[in-house]
């Protein structure tokens, strides 16, 4: 052969990732660089006639005008940081709860697995029934049989934002749980013994252990759930479709909606264009202060 | 000890109450499943369904459930094997071989799995669209591919990691070529691996909702959450096919949670945890 091993080495490896990497570039790259073309162009699906003819950064100006596009930006900032905000919260006092050794413990983990594993359109039609205006769940435990109490949640801008917050925190919290769990069984149980021993109590182990240790836990638990929480649809699209008043409105709903039901290739493409330079910018900051920690682990 | 037995209680009641929050609206949506339409609307709620199945028998015949059982089982399948399949050699390249660009190969994996779909849906609809792909399997799954990758590599990497480094130089003495070396040595060692990769993966596949409904605009082809999402009465929302069709849906992800609850976690939390 007339390759060095080492250079064989690295032409193999080349060969076996390729697949892989045709796979992302076709369908992930190239769709990327796709929509930056499409997002200069007008184009509308169903009026093929019209061409695609060239507009420029005219899409941009607009949305830059689109009183909608703006609220579903405020809305979708809104919901990232109340939902992660709780997810982080309960996860961390799920995981605390059953971070020690009991009967039943896989049991436990299992039923705390179940909001993660249900699609989330099936746990949307569930909240979107418990909270019913005429014989939803929340209803009846809050007002009891009295039915003229009875609130049609959904239809209010404020509780249909709430309940799709809620609704979202029930399905991944225990995602988090079980991702600060794994950081909290890294923690060697001496540092409590030793901490126990020099009279620490339980708030100063937990504040000076605890934490400091399960920081990048915390953090990767934080980076995964910021941004499965931006491309949030599936809640939007079952319990409210957006409304009521655009108030449950979101980035990747709104740009569905432009695309897909309104036909506007051009401009949906531009809201496609400004998420992800988005989540772009967040998950870059993210990723340059954790992210350099997860890669050296795999080279 | 006084302390440890108060400790215990309050221990027993958040556990309880989490694992009771974490199930009953589920089992509230099952339990729906199985009333009649007066039970269903009456208030106050019912909570002991008589067990009729008419929900079941009316999602099967008239929403024909069936076949958005077959499209889910068809999509997430090969979504599944075909990410498994592309999954193993890539993890290993990354994960044991030398090789240049490696950390850029990673960092590009991640973007794959963090980025919002829209950023690419209008794009991925038109290619589909100029291959005639749109309501076909192929034509979704191959983006679930592509977006389960991530997953699947990552995981694998992380088991193939743990495997002493003499596997190779021994694979190498007994005079195993390196395809031999993964697939006859690497990939068994590491099963375990792998068919976490599969559980998750599956999940993912069986669950997405966004392109399956894009790509499948036809009522012939769409899988069950698409089903599950669309679903219309005449008059008023048929809450008891939805819970049934809801539950036949979940009940085989619960199983694989009941089953594989440990291999799940180890998955999730594979390669992230462990600075």
């Amino acid at each position: 052969m007339r390759f060095s091993i080492a250079a064989r080495e690295r032409l193999y490896a080349f060969s076996l990732l390729t697949p892989c990497f045709l796979f992302v570039v076709t369908f992930a790259f190239y769709p990327i660089i796709y929509s930056f073309y499409l997002s200069l162009h007008k184009i509308i699906i169903g009026l093929p006639a019209l061409g695609q003819p060239f507009v420029g950064l005219h899409n941009f100006g607009e949305l830059l005008h689109d009183g909608i596009a703006l609220h579903a930006l405020l809305n979708t900032f809104t919901f990232v940081f109340i939902s992660t905000l709780f997810e982080l919260l309960f996860g961390l006092v799920i995981a605390l709860a059953i971070n020690r050794s009991f009967r039943g413990r896989g049991m436990v983990r299992a039923a705390i697995l179940v909001p993660w594993a249900i699609p989330t359109v099936v746990s949307s039609q569930m909240w979107r029934f418990i909270f019913n205006d005429k014989y939803g769940l929340l209803n009846f435990i809050l007002y009891g049989g009295d039915t003229t109490l009875y609130r049609a949640w959904l239809a209010d801008p404020l509780f249909a934002f709430t309940a799709i917050v809620a609704a979202d925190v029930w399905k991944t919290s225990s995602f988090a749980a079980l991702l600060i769990l794994a950081g909290l069984q890294t923690i060697p149980e001496e540092l409590y013994e030793a901490a126990r021993i020099d009279g620490a109590n339980v708030w100063q182990r937990f504040k000076n252990i605890t934490l400091p240790l399960l920081k990048p836990a915390l953090l990767i638990a934080l980076l995964f759930r910021t941004m499965d929480a931006f491309r949030v649809f599936d809640l939007v699209f079952v319990m409210t479709q957006g409304g009521p008043a655009d108030s449950t409105n979101v980035l990747q709903f709104y740009g569905y909606k432009k695309i897909f039901a309104e036909g506007l290739m051009g401009y949906g493409s531009a809201v496609s264009v400004f998420v992800f330079m988005i989540s772009l910018a967040v998950s870059l900051v993210y990723i340059k202060s954790i992210g350099s920690k997860m890669l050296s682990e795999k080279e | 000890m006084m302390k440890n037995r108060w400790g215990d209680i309050a221990f027993y009641t958040l556990t309880g109450g989490i694992v009771f929050f974490s199930l009953l609206p589920f089992l509230w949506f099952i339990d729906t499943s199985l009333k009649t339409d007066l039970e269903i609307t009456s208030v106050p709620p019912v909570l002991v369904p008589s067990g009729s199945l008419q929900f079941y028998r009316s999602a099967l015949e008239r929403y024909d459930l069936l076949h958005y059982v077959k499209n889910s089982v068809i999509t997430a399948g090969f979504t599944t094997l075909i990410t498994l399949l592309i999954s193993m050699p890539a993890a290993y390249a990354l994960a044991r071989l030398r090789m240049r660009f490696k950390k850029l190969f990673l960092y590009a994996l991640i973007l794959v799995s963090m980025f919002p779909q829209i950023s690419i849906a209008g794009p991925v609809w038109r290619i589909l669209d100029s291959l005639n792909l749109l309501n076909s399997y192929p034509g979704l799954i191959m983006p679930y591919v592509t977006l389960t990758l991530p997953l699947g590599v990552w995981i694998i990497a992380s088991f193939f990691q743990e495997l002493p480094r003499e596997l190779e130089d021994s694979a190498r003495i007994d005079g195993c070529g390196h395809f031999q070396t993964l697939w006859r040595i690497i990939i068994p060692l590491a099963a375990p691996g792998v068919f976490t990769a599969a559980i998750l993966v599956f999940i993912y596949a069986w669950n997405e909702f966004f392109f399956a409904l894009l790509i499948m605009t036809q009522q012939r082809y769409q899988t069950l959450p698409v089903g599950i999402a669309l679903f219309q009465g005449e008059y008023t929302l048929p809450w008891g096919d939805i819970a049934a069709a809801s539950t036949i849906a979940t009940v085989p992800l619960v199983l694989l949670v009941f089953l594989f609850q440990r291999r799940i976690v180890s998955g999730l939390s594979a390669g992230a945890i462990k600075g």
